[in-house]
């Protein structure tokens, strides 16, 4: 049975991807909010922030716009694991003789293909706003490979949501605070402008060390020992988010 | 594992059921289930909602783990080789299982493609063509109608010829023409050596169809039979009062002595055109929803 898990994983990601393409409103509703909010921040707030950097502020915001952009795509990973598990195909595939986590990596492989393309949009509306790197191809590479990390920690974090969730709204619910993480970061404004504990919480969490990556290698900076707390930040959530997924689907399936 | 594996016949009872036990926290819903199905034949589970026929169901199709007792399918343990059983079932279940994004054909396709049989295009026309589905084929599932979707939903489980075919109340909510239908292929399915295990709540489908019927009442089979066996159970006495042969509703509910709730005003209102055996399903108990 487990030879068939890259074939069966192939199908049933197939069948996904085209969930999305048949709604393509899910991975542009995941690309408006980010949108709207670069509009708003650059147009409206971005000229009152002190970045304290000689970055134009679209250059100094997208960073965190693109961790919004994935934090809010993932929402819909849980929803279609939900009604999934809710209608009777979940329990179809599991009657059927099919490698068992096949089910699951089809939905990871999916959000991670809808937030890429999510996050390919916002970063196109950024540039027509004004968004400017000299990155080198070296850089843009490793934007990317944060960016999965990204999108593969949170996207099991997803599957537990989806898991155990009781209703439709509350497998969506839990990406509210992911949401809003990046606005108590380094994200939208620099964090020694923030009062005592609140800074201390914005340079304490994990968006920051994100955040600050991205945008130094946007910038062609060094990136300095942020990259390696951002990357022991994505690992570790990516292990702890894998691990209790998988035993929360164990317990589901058996 | 190849596709011929489904078409070893083992010799013995497709399923054997012995002393099975369930219980959701402290709502024992099996308190010890025995049965035996012989190969090729039908079989029905009869027993009213909330008896836990599609607990005993998820039991045998490795969806759920029994808490005491034995279960083989094929001659396989559900607990122990769970990927042969899976090898050798297909389960409908109660609430039909299709993707309502894909066309219909597309969900034929995907099932043929995850039980890994070569030409699934041609195997998904061909059971477009069985189930009269051809035109609705290349439609969104989402724009069918009830007995459309339970039509492909059993055309699905009908694929790759699995020994052993599970339906769980495979004729509830449809219209008397669909319920018909549905009827028609459950026969045609024993009649090319399938067995066939059913749940329903419906006494005139289980007179319809099955070689054997279980009651499933309380936990525990308490009777099983041939409907003309089950007939007999009837009291003599209540004979001399009825001029109609007695129909297997007054022996179910002889023989759970509950006349309370059972519906003589019939909110479904189907209606089989096997007029001479009953009026039309009669529900053990009315089902809320
Ligand atoms: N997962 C579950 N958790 C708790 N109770 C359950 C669960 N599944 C079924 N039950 C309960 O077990 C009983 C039998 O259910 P079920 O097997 O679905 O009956 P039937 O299919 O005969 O209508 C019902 O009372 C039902 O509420
Ligand atoms: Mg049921």
């Amino acid at each position: 049975m487990t030879t068939h898990v890259l074939g069966d994983t192939r199908v049933l990601t197939s069948r996904s991807l085209r969930h999305i393409l048949r709604s393509p409103d899910t991975i542009i509703t995941t690309a408006v909010t980010p949108i709207a909010l670069m509009l708003l921040f650059v147009y409206v707030f971005g000229g009152a922030i002190n970045t304290g950097s000689d970055q134009s502020y679209i250059n100094y915001m997208l960073p965190g716009i693109l961790l919004i952009t994935i934090a809010s795509g993932i929402a819909y990973t849980a929803y279609r694991l939900f009604l999934d598990m809710q209608g009777g195909i979940f329990e179809r595939f599991q009657s059927m003789p099919i490698a068992r986590s096949s089910v699951l990596w089809a939905h990871v492989l999916t959000s991670l293909a809808a937030n890429l393309v999510s996050v390919a949009l916002v970063i196109g509306v950024a540039l027509l706003m004004g968004f400017r790197t000299g990155a080198s191809v070296t850089a843009w590479f490793a934007v990317a490979g944060v960016l999965i990390l990204f999108t593969l920690a949170l996207t099991w974090i997803a599957v537990i949501a989806g898991l155990s969730a009781k209703t439709v709204d509350g497998a969506s619910a839990f990406s509210y605070p992911l949401i809003f993480l990046p606005f108590i970061s380094s994200a939208f404004a620099p964090t020694d402008s923030m009062p005592g504990p609140v800074a201390w919480f914005a340079e304490n969490q994990p968006v920051t060390s994100i955040v600050n990556t991205i945008r130094a290698l946007f910038a062609q900076e060094p990136v300095g020992s942020d990259i390696w707390v951002a990357l022991a930040w994505l690992v570790g959530l990516l292990a702890v988010g894998y691990a209790f997924a998988i035993a929360i689907y164990r317990r589901k399936i058996s | 594992m190849s596709t011929e594996v489904t078409r070893n016949r083992v010799s013995g009872p497709a399923i054997r059921v012995q002393g099975i036990e369930k219980s959701f926290k402290d709502l024992h819903v099996l308190r010890g289930v025995d049965f035996e199905v012989a190969a090729g034949s039908i079989f029905a589970l009869l027993g009213s909602n909330g008896a836990g026929k599609t607990t005993m169901v998820k039991i045998l199709s490795t969806l759920l783990k029994a808490d005491a007792g034995t279960a083989t399918v094929n001659g396989f343990d559900v607990a122990a080789k769970p990927g042969d059983v899976r090898e050798s079932i297909s389960l409908t279940g109660q609430f039909a299982a299709v993707d309502e994004v894909l066309t219909g054909r597309e969900n034929l396709v995907l099932i043929a493609k995850l039980r890994h049989l070569t030409d699934p295009g041609a195997i998904a026309d061909g059971l477009l063509a069985q189930f009269t589905l051809t035109d609705a084929g290349s439609r969104k599932v989402a724009t069918y109608s009830g007995g459309m979707r339970r039509r492909l939903d059993i055309a699905m489980s009908l694929i790759g010829n699995p020994p052993v075919i599970f339906l769980d109340e495979p004729t509830t909510g449809l219209d008397p023409q669909a319920r018909i239908e549905v009827w028609q292929t459950v026969k045609r399915l024993a009649g090319q050596g399938t067995t066939v295990l059913l749940t329903t709540q419906y006494l005139d489908e289980a007179e319809q169809l099955a070689d054997r019927i279980a009651i499933l009442h309380k936990g525990t089979i308490i009777q099983n039979g041939t409907l003309a066996e089950l007939k007999q159970l009837l009291p003599p006495a209540k004979v001399e009062y009825v001029e109609k042969q007695p129909s297997l509703e007054d022996v179910f509910l002889a023989l759970v002595g509950d006349t309370g709730e059972t519906g003589t005003a019939d909110d479904d209102p189907t209606n089989t055109a096997d007029a001479d055996r009953s009026a039309g399903p009669v529900p053990v108990r009315k089902e809320v929803r």
